[in-house]
């Protein structure tokens, strides 16, 4: 498979009215072709920062520290490799954004320009990127729209935005990032402000598309059923760092990282039996403008070492796909194993899919 | 970057074990800044908003104090000291208040020191006289008191006219609320010039009638704030709750709807003020003014303008203090805005 | 939208009616009557009164009176110029007032959107804090400082422009006047522009319309403009208020013959028939104003033209 994406120690941080905030502080990760990586955190972990620079969207009072973001794509049979980071924000306009990277954001109410036609967003970018004519921009809107599952497209041209309902308005929003058939498409919390029954339709919308395109897909989400049904690679952010990253199996039924324990024990199972009390990580994530020494996490860790308070841990590697930053893993921590009730939902997890398989 | 084994060295062996004594996961409460006391610190921060503040507090005391300050009464005339420039006793060469009067012949300024020639050198009046004599300081000073009382009842015509009419329009909504809303949009389809010129037409000028046409006009702008956010407020949770329990409407408009929108119904005051007061100055300046020989700032400026090129002090000084006084009541509405509701839309 | 308009047209034409209805009880409650000249014998004024119609019913005189004042018959003015019909007086005086009126809201329309939308990309920069200095100011002073200030410096000490108003050399003679009466709506305009630039600027669709990588001109101009003026039509309204008060006064400080300084010659005269209708004519401005500022709304926002179509059928 091909590498697409490769960030490197990316590092963003932006000035606020207490002081700074350091909302990204090293992130490292790769997205390849036709993959779909979910990145996983609490509000405020510097997700969605990230994958906004990824789209060069760097609002004024932000300020890259450091790091690279190399994408590779084929341009006229060469394969040609670019740092996005040192690019302007007029080339971005011009080379990347919507021709190669688009973006589906997370509420479709507010996100499409309530003063035009949900056509002319749609043939906007096809007109200016791949100079089509009005007329075939028209019949590609359409024939988009139609691929989104939107009835009676020709009609619906003419609509604007607020005469939709919220599930066809976020149906127009992945027409119009699909539009110039991009490459990657990150979609921020592409469902949490639609109704559940409509955010399942979405989510496979936009996998039949994958399927269909071969497109890479970054999702950023909170809701770790939504990394389940479609992730291939999960990163789990806290405090503008990676916490725990591997394949959903490895994340799923492996985890390594306390706070990756925290996530996956507060999540609903409706088929668990037993009746324990839903699980809450007690606290809440720290203040990015003066962050502890040490793990930004320990305070909150039920498991934490003395070595957390000290010094924040580095990226262990546990195998090929898997890596975590807990100094759990350190050869010289003691053996800490998982919770029990966790460790007894994973196993009823892995046999159930066992029988189902 | 470091390497692993960078990272490995900052942390000993010994400090592989279980944390102790940590209070582990107590949520950290961030100290509590109440609504009022947020409120204060941005405004405190706003520099035009303290501005506004302190000028206004500095106009009020002037409009007081200034009148006895002067030594003289507003009404006083003294045929003998006529246009007299401004001069403060002693001040003779000061590049103010010198009692230099500069009069432009063909754009030439010829200047001449009036008091010196009247020898009256001892004699102060520090905005000047007007063509009666009268002293202006104390005649601007007691201006502005008009000014203020306008200000005081736009107020209270904004809380007591104003708010219950928006409450009373949003809280009971249906039919009331239709004929009311209906009653506000004709009102507000008449401007406001055209009411006020009208009324006191009909009545007499004077300070009633300025006061009725106030009452008339001030106070849509208010109801409509108010009945906005009380149509906002009266599907929220906690005001349902209490309408659950039972709780009787009275009870539920001032202890649930009016602590809420209290913010809004301030600032919506401080944004009246300067209204009121542009509506009596601009009333006096057309003629329908409180009647001489009271003066208000607006029939000063009247007065002064129709000697404007011969004497510009006599406009000069009430312009400055009207001008002040509205510009210190705009800084200190906005101020109140962004303090209490730092998103709420300019109006 | 076609039960929207209706909607605003019924308000407007119930609005006009009870404006008539209520200078029609003034006119009826002025002291005395118009024929109170004492050398009118009592037939002779009872034939006046019947020639006038004012012997009929009241109603019937009301309508009589729509009708005059609807078809643009003021009567007479008494006292200004003594038996001129009113129509005429305003006739003559109507176009320098709407000329002066109609360059002051360009003119501030104009700089105010500039400053606001220079502000707003600009953001707490130089020319923001001029912008917010310039449009506090703007909306805190009357007309009429500007006005006298402009009229004493510009005007007498430096001599550029006419003192007072020459009909000989008009388009000189109202720079001051434009200037002083725009300096409200450039600064209403221009604190509004920013207000609503900054709120678009940062809003989602602005952002997913980055994404899809279209032109910066295109991105400011078609979607950031087009969102952040639709709402400035409504501070039109305001601004025609505004501006026609301070006509009144900026048309006495520079001598202007409009309607504005008839209005307060009539007033200060006295002069009852014609201060009724220079307010029936302002009255009839500002809701004409209103009408087309409330239906330029519902035209230019898809939001009010399509619902309100879709709620009519």
């Amino acid at each position: 498979m091909e590498k697409t994406l490769t960030i490197r120690d990316l590092r963003i941080s932006f000035q606020a009215s207490g002081g700074t905030v350091r909302a990204v502080r090293g992130v490292d990760l790769d997205l390849y072709q036709g993959e779909t990586l979910a990145i996983v955190g609490e509000s405020g972990s510097g997700k969605s920062v990230t994958v906004k620079a990824i789209m060069g969207i760097v609002s004024s009072n932000q300020i890259v520290e450091g790091g690279t973001i190399l994408y590779r794509c084929r341009e006229k049979d060469e394969w040609t490799e670019r740092d996005l980071l040192r690019l302007s924000r007029r080339e971005m306009r011009r080379h990347i954004n919507g021709t190669h990277i688009a973006m589906v954001f997370q509420d479709p109410m507010t996100s499409l320009d309530p003063t035009m036609t949900i056509g002319m967003q749609l043939m906007e970018g096809m007109i200016q990127h791949l100079h089509l004519s009005r007329a075939l921009a028209r019949r590609r809107a359409i024939e988009l729209l139609e691929l989104v599952g939107i009835p009676e497209a020709e009609k619906r041209m003419r609509n604007y935005p607020h005469q939709l309902s919220g599930g066809m308005r976020q149906r127009v929003v992945i027409a119009i990032a699909l539009s110039c058939s991009p490459d990657i498409l990150i979609c921020d919390e592409p469902t949490t402000a639609l109704d559940v029954t409509i955010q399942a339709k979405i989510l496979e919308l936009i996998q039949e598309i994958q399927r269909k395109t071969g497109i890479s897909v970054i999702y950023i989400t909170h809701d770790l059923g939504v990394v389940a049904k479609v992730a291939d690679y999960v990163a789990v952010m806290y405090a503008g760092r990676i916490a725990e990253k591997g394949t959903v199996e490895d994340i799923f039924y492996d985890p390594r990282h306390p706070y990756t324990w925290g996530l996956l024990s507060s999540m609903p199972d409706i088929s668990d039996e037993s009746s324990e009390r839903l699980y809450t990580i007690p606290g809440s994530p720290p203040s990015m403008v003066d962050l502890p020494a040490g793990d930004p996490f320990a305070p909150r860790n039920a498991y934490a070492l003395e070595a957390d308070f000290k010094a924040e841990p580095p990226m262990f590697q546990i195998s090929q796909t898997h890596f975590a930053a807990s100094w759990l893993l350190d050869e010289r921590a003691p053996k800490v194993a998982m919770p029990d009730s966790l460790r007894r939902r994973i196993e009823s997890m892995r046999g159930g899919e066992r029988t189902d398989g | 970057m470091m390497t692993a084994k960078e990272y490995a060295s900052l942390v000993e062996r010994e400090d592989f074990v279980p944390a102790q004594n940590r209070d582990l996961g107590i949520d950290k409460v961030y100290s509590a800044q109440s609504f009022w006391k947020d409120a204060l610190g941005r405004f405190v921060k706003n520099r035009g908003a303290v501005f506004g503040l302190v000028m206004i507090v500095l106009i009020v005391v002037m409009a007081f104090a200034g009148p006895t300050l002067s030594g003289y009464d507003y009404r006083t005339q003294d045929m003998s000291q006529r246009n007299l420039p401004p001069h403060i006793a002693g001040w003779e060469s000061a590049p103010i208040f010198s009692g230099v009067y500069t009069q432009y012949v063909n754009g030439e300024p010829i200047r001449s020191n009036v008091y010196t020639q009247k020898g009256i050198e001892d004699v102060t009046h520090i905005f000047g006289t007007d063509a009666l004599g009268r002293d202006q300081f104390a005649r601007t000073w007691t201006g502005t008191r008009v000014s203020l009382y306008v200000a005081l009842v736009a107020i209270l015509i904004d809380t007591f006219v104003g708010m219950s009419f928006g409450l009373v329009s949003g809280y009971y909504g249906g039919k009331l609320d239709f004929f009311l809303q209906r009653i506000v949009e004709i009102l507000s389809t008449i401007p406001t010039t055209v009411i006020v010129t009208l009324l006191i037409v009909v009545m007499k000028p004077g300070l009633t009638s300025i006061t009725v046409a106030l009452m008339i006009t001030e106070w849509i702008g208010m109801s409509r704030v108010t009945r906005a956010q009380t149509l906002r407020l009266k599907e929220r949770e906690f005001v349902l709750a209490s309408r659950t329990l039972g709780e009787n409407t009275f009870s539920i408009i001032f202890r649930e709807i009016l602590p809420n929108i209290f913010g809004q119904i301030i600032v919506m005051c401080m944004m009246t003020i300067p209204n009121a007061i542009f509506t009596e100055a601009f009333l006096a300046f057309i003629g329908l003014g409180i009647p001489a020989p009271l003066a208000s700032l607006g029939s000063l400026i009247s007065d002064g303008f129709k000697s404007m090129t011969m004497y510009p002090f006599l406009v000069l000084f009430p312009v400055t203090v009207l001008a002040l006084l509205m510009l210190s009541f705009n800084l200190m509405a906005d101020g109140l805005r962004d303090a209490f509701d730092p998103k709420m839309k300019e109006m | 939208m076609f039960k929207y308009v209706l909607k605003r047209v019924l308000i407007s034409v119930v609005t006009v009616l009870i404006i008539l209805a209520v200078l029609f009880t003034m006119l009826h409650s002025m002291p005395g009557s118009p024929f109170n000249d004492e050398k009118i014998t009592a037939v002779q004024r009872a034939n006046l009164e019947a020639k006038y119609g004012l012997d009929k019913p009241l109603p019937v005189q009301f309508v009589n009176y729509l009708k005059a004042m609807l078809s643009g018959d003021f009567g007479v003015s008494y006292v200004i110029q003594k038996n001129m019909p009113i129509a005429s007086l305003l006739r003559a005086r109507i176009m320098v007032s709407i000329r002066i009126g109609v360059q002051a809201v360009a003119l501030g329309t104009l700089i105010g959107l500039l400053m606001g939308i220079v502000a707003a990309m600009k953001r707490n920069s130089f020319l923001d804090t001029f912008a917010t200095v310039v449009s506090v100011i703007g909306v805190a002073f009357p007309s009429y400082v500007f006005a006298m200030a402009m009229s004493y410096f510009i005007g007498f000490r430096l001599g550029w422009l006419p003192l007072l108003y020459s009909t000989a050399d008009a388009a000189r003679s109202t720079v001051m006047p434009t200037i002083s009466l725009s300096m409200f709506s450039m600064a209403t305009v221009a604190r509004f522009a920013r207000t609503e630039m900054v709120e678009v600027m940062g809003s989602d669709y602005m952002l997913l319309a980055d994404s899809k990588g279209i032109s910066s001109f295109r991105l400011l101009g078609v979607h950031g403009l087009r969102n952040a003026l639709i709402p400035i039509v409504t501070v039109l309204a305001p601004l025609t208020v505004e501006l026609m008060t301070g006509s009144l006064v900026v048309e006495q400080i520079f001598a202007i013959p409009g309607i504005g300084s008839l209005l307060v010659s009539a007033i200060q005269f006295n002069d009852y028939n014609v201060v009724l209708a220079v307010v029936f004519v302002y009255s009839i401005m500002f809701i004409s104003v209103m009408l087309i500022v409330d239906i330029l709304y519902g035209v230019i926002d898809p939001r009010i033209r399509l619902a309100k179509e879709d709620a009519s059928t």
